[in-house]
């Protein structure tokens, strides 16, 4: 990538012998109780901080207005795969301690402040997802989100790819449907085949399903399907976007007919058959959003989940008037993965959870 | 039963499938964004030492394998079974020479090994690392040899032949590496 230096990804006691010379000699060689030595070294951190700059430009030169919400939030993200941190807050003198939550994305507080007037807005904040953790996750990570009122999917598509040129400078990104890229990786239509289809291919591709996953879970084999099959080709040459997911994964994206079926208004970039970035056409009716909301609360009693607050401040601030908008988010520490040709997120956060 | 959580998953984990005992070798966690997370994990078969392919989902669980190590002392051979004392309840167990493995090169009566044990029962077997054993047979070295490049078969008191230094002399003691099964030193009586 132009302007950007290969960096070293060995020897984080590289860090040490830079800002400590008089570091003794042979610390890092300490194997055991050295976990208070960072995962990434100096150099991995300029990268990062160049990368932050380089974002940070993008949306200033676009007339994007950087903003800072709150992490802990007494709303959060109804999801059925979703597991935010809760906090007790409060509980002193007369007020009854309180359930608040850390954030798994700003996604509710910035569309606050569309429904208040603001027109584009951008954020690099920190996120939080328990029992997220391996090479590609950690349960703290940093996240860029952004919104622009008055785009629709495409003009939401074009900005992210913008923004993948911007930092990996890997050509403009490819454009793919989630429709066509199950027909062409998988060999079924993922918005109408039958459950048992699903369950038939992923068995007949040789993949190994986890044995308690629901014959008739179709989201799940889904999911399955795309992780085994898709994603590898995602991504390869350039950039990818995924987009037009099933109806049945809109989350928080608007809905569209196409043909005989409905599709979310929800796309999401691929690099190196990682995914870096989700986003939506947003959803606006509030109405809509509570019906949502309870749905995932069913599955997540079903999966043997605590339910989340239906109710939020995004809720009255909808029933109020969010204008039509497109927002996506980026897992910032990815992007630096990729950046430094790096393949686990501890080389790039000096001080990953099992450090923290 | 004990169990773990999917949220428990890691390398080194015990866990028990189908009545065997595993060991997780390797446990990768997938997740799309917005979709179900994944746990993609490799198990060690710790009887038969293969190696099994296994996906979870979020809030499956794995129950715990019972395994537990301890101090056992050999005692003596019967044949093909070899009998160990557990050193603090005194129970007895025999192995077969398959459990034993290699050990048996380095087995002397009233040796403390350490076992393992599942659901109670004999798993494996590890000799102490290192152990002194008495040539009992070898070819006569070359007068005058010491290096110790030069090496020759020698057969021990457990009946096995290690591989030692030409010097090395019948009815002396050599200490020996039982990981490696290399020859270290001798050991004067």
């Amino acid at each position: 990538m132009p302007g950007t230096r290969r960096v070293r990804l060995d020897a984080p006691q590289m860090f040490f012998l830079v800002v400590r010379p008089d570091a003794p000699y042979g610390l890092a060689r300490v194997t055991d109780g050295n976990d208070y030595l960072p995962t990434a070294n100096l150099e991995v951190l300029r990268l990062r901080a160049e990368l932050l700059r380089r974002t940070r430009g993008f949306f200033d030169g676009r007339g994007f207005l950087e903003v800072e919400t709150p992490l802990l939030s007494a709303d959060t993200v109804v999801d059925r795969h979703l597991d935010p941190f809760g906090v007790e807050v409060g509980g002193c003198m007369s007020s009854a301690p309180r359930r608040y939550w850390l954030q798994t994305s700003p996604e509710f507080a910035m569309k606050r402040l569309l429904a208040a007037g603001a027109e584009a807005i951008y954020q690099i904040t920190r996120a939080f997802r328990r029992d997220e953790q391996g090479p590609l996750h950690n349960p703290e990570f940093t996240i860029v989100e952004w919104y622009r009122v008055g785009d629709g999917l495409e003009e939401g598509m074009t900005l992210l790819g913008d923004l993948a040129e911007t930092l990996f400078a890997r050509g403009p990104a490819e454009r793919l449907s989630y429709r066509e890229a199950f027909r062409r990786h998988v060999g079924l239509d993922p918005h109408t085949a039958a459950a048992e289809q699903l369950t038939a291919t992923a068995k007949g591709q040789g993949i190994d399903p986890p044995a308690s996953l629901s014959p008739t879970d179709r989201d799940g084999w889904l999911d399955l399907l795309l992780v085994e099959l898709v994603q590898p080709h995602l991504g390869r040459d350039r950039p990818t976007i995924l987009h037009d997911y099933p109806a049945s994964q809109a989350a928080l994206a608007q809905l569209r007919d196409d043909g005989d079926t409905k599709v979310a208004e929800r796309f999401e970039l691929f690099v190196d058959s990682i995914e870096l970035a989700n986003g939506y056409h947003e959803l606006t009716d509030a109405e809509e959003l509570a019906r949502r909301n309870r749905e995932n609360n069913r599955l997540r009693e079903l999966d043997g989940k605590e339910p989340l607050p239906v109710e939020s401040r995004l809720l009255a601030a909808m029933r109020a008037g969010l204008p039509e908008a497109t927002g996506a988010a980026l897992g910032f520490d990815r992007v630096a993965m990729l950046a430094a040709g790096a393949k686990r997120l501890d080389q790039v956060i000096p001080f990953p959870f099992d450090r923290a | 039963m004990a169990s773990y959580n999917t949220s428990d998953f890691r390398k080194g984990l015990k866990v028990q499938i189908d009545g065997d005992p595993y060991l997780m070798i390797e446990c990768n966690f997938v997740k799309p964004g917005k979709g179900q997370a994944l746990y993609k994990c490799k198990l060690r078969n710790l009887i038969r030492g293969t190696v099994l392919d296994r996906t979870y989902k979020s809030g499956d669980s794995l129950d715990a394998a019972d395994i537990e190590e301890i101090a056992a002392q050999f005692l003596y051979r019967q044949g093909d079974q070899f009998v160990f004392m557990n050193n603090e309840s005194y129970e007895q167990y025999e192995l077969t020479a398959a459990q034993v493995d290699d050990a048996w090169k380095y087995l002397k009566e009233g040796m403390d090994c350490s076992m393992i044990l599942f659901n109670e029962n004999p798993l494996s077997l590890t000799p102490p690392n290192h152990v002194v054993l008495k040539v009992e047979y070898c070819e006569p070295g070359a007068k005058g040899n010491t290096a110790s490049n030069v090496t020759k078969p020698v057969k021990v008191e457990t009946g096995a032949e290690i591989l030692c230094p030409s010097f090395v002399e019948m009815g002396e003691l050599i200490k020996v590496d039982t990981r490696t099964g290399e020859y270290i030193e001798r050991v004067k009586a």
